[in-house]
């Protein structure tokens, strides 16, 4: 292999274009095209009586206004049920604009097509809708009593009831010499891209063909669902997605009703159309997560071991369910953690309410998970007088039993077997960053001046590369460029970078050479999308298999040439070469010209690929059997299940006893994501992780009223964290490479976030000395908990 | 827009009643013109009609400091001020952080080298709050770092790099200071 860049902290190659401006994110794109604005349901829940549209037909500039009654055939059909499964009975989803009733505050009803934005939303004000407001369910409690319905045909506001399970959990319980149980709760929070969704759609009539290009996270899945809604072959239709200003899940899902509608009204039309999203649109049209109730009955031992742990979850999933029941899906399996529990029964209810829907936001139904399982650990070690970490320790999973069958189902369909890690190791080093065996004392010399901490520490294990597949393609061209494509998107996560490391590694080449393309479906057709920490793992590899298949045929080529055994043949600066001599060697660039036999000559390298040039035998083909012109490969990467990586997290916070505000004065993530490929981009990674992960532990909550009404649909209301926020965050790595894959590597985009809820809250329990069963944890709530606590002892927990 | 003041009314577009008017500014160091109404946004000027779309606009009201650009040298929220009001300003974005013949400026250098950039998205209002931080406080402290980029969200790095880019650029600018001294 040439020079070393695989695990490298390589800077990033996206960086140049982004720090000048010069980055193409969607609204840059499109600048003389028609702007699409949408009139949204001011209710939660109502039926439309009647929409005049004669007002802003007024409106000067204005192109189009459409409801529904204007979407012909599939255009106006239910959006699709993504991810269907079995236990989902009663999946429901909406359509591109509101048939009759509207069942979320922001609920498209009509949609207006104007000459720019400004006098589209003038329009779009001037559409007059009457509704008659039906009652509005909010809040899991209000759903599980199923008093009114978010849909009649749906009793029970019930979405899908599953069960995870092995062994016997009541019996385990039944028999344990030790059982508690206890309710928590997680509000909701969202992803909150800086940039929010986007379409921009031209079509061209000449070619009786669609160019879409959207702010997603799953371009050949755009393309897919709008060659089918619009009846065009998806080999007329290209999507791209262009720079995208973050998506940390929410883009995951598709086709958004503007991802149908401004394509079609654009074809329809004949004329350029872009919608962009705006932030307030972006709080009540785009997509939320985290909110569940949980109720845990768990069994254990005097060592703390857990014998029988029972969770019964009531997860949210808003109004309709797009991306089927993937949350709790993840939620009911990951929760088990690095943890051997004894016997395990999960059952999810998943309901509807009159709520924006509930789709994959970074860790995907982990956090919840994982405070679950972590909140546990802590009350079996204050019930006990056992050290957490202690506690934790007794449960793990150890080095020499993986690959471990936790017996469940995973999100894949796939059985849920951990391929490899060191979760004791993990805990180790966490408590090690972060002080924990001295702590004791350092509270102590806090507490006599008056200052109150607390430690806490989290444990998380996290399903990553989930399949179907990636595929990669590999072009080596006659000036020696290197041209890598994958169909899956990129949202900042370096990309670019990373999979030209693996190309450079793969083949031998400079990585100034190599250039990556992502979620451009001109480039590559198949792909499934970014999300659940897989675009490493899964294209990573697939780039780097395509590469080994370029490599080889490289070698063939050059041995030829050179009229040497391939097996002598090495890549080294682009220039293949017999090993040991280097005086016997031919440019890439070279074998890329001999790889394609020519007839017509367009330069002088070329020449050397005509017929009266080249000298294989003449009774043998030009192209040998079984090749292929030109110096390109294509693979795929298909796992037969996913790749497990894990990470411990420990923090000490500090409260003020007075105002309850929470300050972290030291956080520390100790993460194994296998082989790491830039260790620079995994540590952004973790840093942003753990800051969403603060935002959802302290400040990020949708704050709905009881009409169904989202109170702080605004960054002036919905609180993220800025820098003053968030604290040093200290990282160390383990390297357990998966032996699944080629490359050895897990996925790491998501693991910054899953712990973070758990961590704090035990740290604030332990300053505080009263429990925490809910997130976030404002000042607010937490001089609540003291206020109950004061009143309650039962609330107050043991010190170590 | 329909009661539209005959007497201050400057033109019309073809086919709507609104005002316009003309605005001339100088934008990265050249004259600018545009002709446009009342309450075009200075952030939508810039990047709809002089086509400067490295400015982001990210929430619309003023919170998350992606529009932020330079006003005589000073940061402001492009998303808060009407183009019209900017006339007679000149205005600083980030495709105008860099020298003349597209050496990047120390703090776009310090971004780089630092991995203070994952999206992109926030990244044009960070460098040019950045860039004006660091003119009024050439040496900040780590709490004067923190709190001069404390009115920009960024949403993907968690801020460690940002701040790490921050003192890396204060020490470019240092080292090109001493260089020119020397």
């Amino acid at each position: 292999m040439g020079t070393r860049v695989f695990g490298e902290p390589v800077r990033r190659r996206e960086d140049g274009r982004l720090l000048t401006g010069r980055g193409r994110y969607l609204d840059d794109l499109g600048r003389d095209a028609l702007a699409a604005a949408f009139v949204r349901s001011p209710h939660a829940h109502a039926r439309i009586t009647d929409i005049d549209v004669s007002e802003a037909l007024d409106v000067d500039g204005l192109v189009a206004v459409y409801t529904f009654e204007d979407l012909p055939g599939r255009i106006g059909e239910r959006l699709p049920l993504l991810i269907p499964h079995p236990a989902l009975t009663h999946g429901r989803t909406g359509y591109p604009l509101a048939r009759d009733v509207v069942r979320h505050v922001g609920e498209p009803v009509a949609m207006v097509v104007a000459r720019d934005r400004y006098l589209a939303e003038d329009a779009a004000e001037r559409v007059r809708v009457d509704y008659e407001p039906l009652p509005a369910v909010v809040g899991i409690e209000a759903a599980s009593r199923a008093e009114r319905l978010v849909h009649d045909d749906v009793p029970g506001n019930v979405g899908a009831v599953l069960v995870q399970e092995t062994g016997d959990a009541a019996a385990a319980i039944r028999a344990a010499p030790h059982v508690l149980e206890f309710r928590l709760a997680i509000e909701r929070s969202a992803s909150m891209p800086l940039e929010g969704r986007g379409v921009y759609a031209r079509w061209d009539a000449d070619d009786g063909s669609l160019r879409v290009y959207s702010s997603t996270q799953a371009s050949t899945g755009v393309r897919a669902a709008i060659a089918a809604r619009l009846g065009l072959p998806t080999g007329k239709v290209e999507v791209i997605a262009p720079d995208v200003g973050g998506g940390f899940g929410v883009k995951i899902v598709h086709p958004w009703p503007e991802e149908i509608l401004v394509p079609w009204a654009a074809r329809l039309l004949d004329r350029e159309i872009k919608w962009t999203e705006d932030r307030r649109e972006h709080f009540v049209s785009a997509a939320h997560e985290r909110g569940q109730l949980q109720d845990v009955r768990v069994g254990f031992d005097g060592d703390g071991r857990v014998l029988g742990l029972d969770v019964r979850i009531r997860h949210d999933h808003g109004a309709y369910t797009p991306y089927g029941i993937i949350i709790p899906i993840v939620t009911s399996t990951q929760l088990l953690g690095p943890y051997k529990i004894g016997a395990y029964r999960a059952e999810v209810v998943s309901l509807y309410t009159n709520t924006l829907i509930v789709t994959p936001y970074r860790g995907a139904g982990r956090p919840q998970g994982v405070f679950c399982m972590e909140r546990t650990m802590d009350r079996i070690a204050r019930h006990l007088g056992l050290d957490r970490a202690d506690v934790r320790a007794a449960n793990l999973i150890q080095p020499d039993e993986f690959p471990y069958d936790q017996g469940l189902t995973f999100q894949d369909g796939r059985p849920l077997i951990y391929d490899s890690g060191d979760y004791p190791e993990l805990l180790r080093k966490a408590k090690a960053m972060i002080g924990w065996d001295g702590f004791g004392a350092e509270r102590a010399a806090a507490a006599s001046r008056g200052r109150r901490l607390g430690i806490g520490l989290g444990v998380y294990v996290e399903g990553t590369g989930v399949g179907p597949y990636e595929g990669g393609h590999v072009e080596i061209d006659t000036a020696g460029r290197v041209h890598v494509s994958t169909g899956l998107t990129s949202q900042g996560q370096g990309h670019e970078t990373v999979f030209a490391q693996i190309a450079a590694a793969e083949l031998g080449v400079p990585i100034g050479d190599v250039h990556v393309t992502t979620g451009d479906t001109r480039r590559f057709g198949y792909a499934v999308g970014t999300f659940a920490s897989r675009a490493a793992v899964m294209s990573g590899n697939a780039i780097a298999l395509a590469c080994r298949k370029v490599r080889d045929k490289a070698l063939r080529i050059a041995a030829e040439a050179l009229e040497a055994d391939p097996r002598d043949l090495d890549i080294t600066d682009g220039v293949v070469h017999v090993r040991g001599d280097v005086s016997a060697a031919v440019p890439l660039r070279t074998v890329a010209v001999l790889s394609n036999p020519l007839r017509y000559a367009f330069d002088e390298e070329t020449a050397r690929a005509t017929q009266f040039a080249v000298g294989r035998p003449v009774t043998e083909p030009p192209i040998a059997a079984g090749e292929e012109p030109g110096l390109e490969g294509r693979d795929y990467y298909s796992p037969v299940r996913s790749t497990f990586a894990a990470g411990a997290h420990a923090a000490v916070v500090e409260v003020d006893p007075d105002t309850a505000e929470i300050a972290i004065l030291r956080y520390a993530v100790v993460h194994d994501c296998g082989r790491l490929i830039n260790p620079m981009v995994v540590e952004g990674q973790i840093h942003g992780g753990v800051a969403q992960g603060i935002g959802g532990a302290l400040y990020e909550r949708m704050a709905y009223d009881e009409s169904g009404q989202l109170l702080n649909a605004s960054f002036m209301d919905f609180l993220m964290p800025y820098a003053t926020e968030i604290p040093r965050i200290r990282t160390g790595h383990l390297e357990t490479p998966s032996p699944l894959n080629p490359l050895g590597i897990k996925g790491a985009g998501e693991a910054g976030v899953i712990p973070v809820s758990a961590v704090i809250a035990s740290a604030v329990e332990d300053a505080e000395g009263v429990r925490v069963d809910a997130m976030p944890l404002s000042p607010d709530a937490l001089h609540t908990l003291r206020q109950r606590a004061a009143a309650d002892p039962s609330l107050i927990v043991r010190a170590e | 827009m329909g009661e539209a003041r005959e007497d201050t009314r400057e033109d019309t577009f073809e086919d709507t009643r609104e005002d316009t008017f003309d605005v001339a500014l100088t934008v990265n160091g050249a004259h600018r013109t545009a002709r446009v109404p009342a309450r075009r946004l200075l952030s939508d000027l810039l990047r709809h009609d002089l086509g400067l779309t490295g400015t982001h606009v990210g929430c619309e009201h003023g919170v998350c400091g992606c529009c932020t650009v330079l006003l005589d040298g000073d940061p402001v929220r492009s998303c808060l001020m009407l183009a019209v009001t900017a006339s007679g300003h000149e205005v600083t974005t980030v495709e105008g952080l860099a020298a003349p013949d597209g050496t990047p400026s120390p703090v776009q250098r310090a971004f780089r080298e630092c991995h203070g950039l994952q999206c992109g998205f926030c990244t044009p209002g960070f460098l040019c709050t950045v860039t004006a931080l660091l003119r009024e406080t050439p040496r900040p402290t780590q709490d004067q770092v923190l709190e001069g980029i404390s009115g920009n969200l960024c949403r993907c790095t968690g801020y460690q790099n940002i701040v790490a880019s921050v003192h890396r650029a204060a020490d470019l600018i240092a080292r090109s200071a001493e260089e020119g001294e020397a």
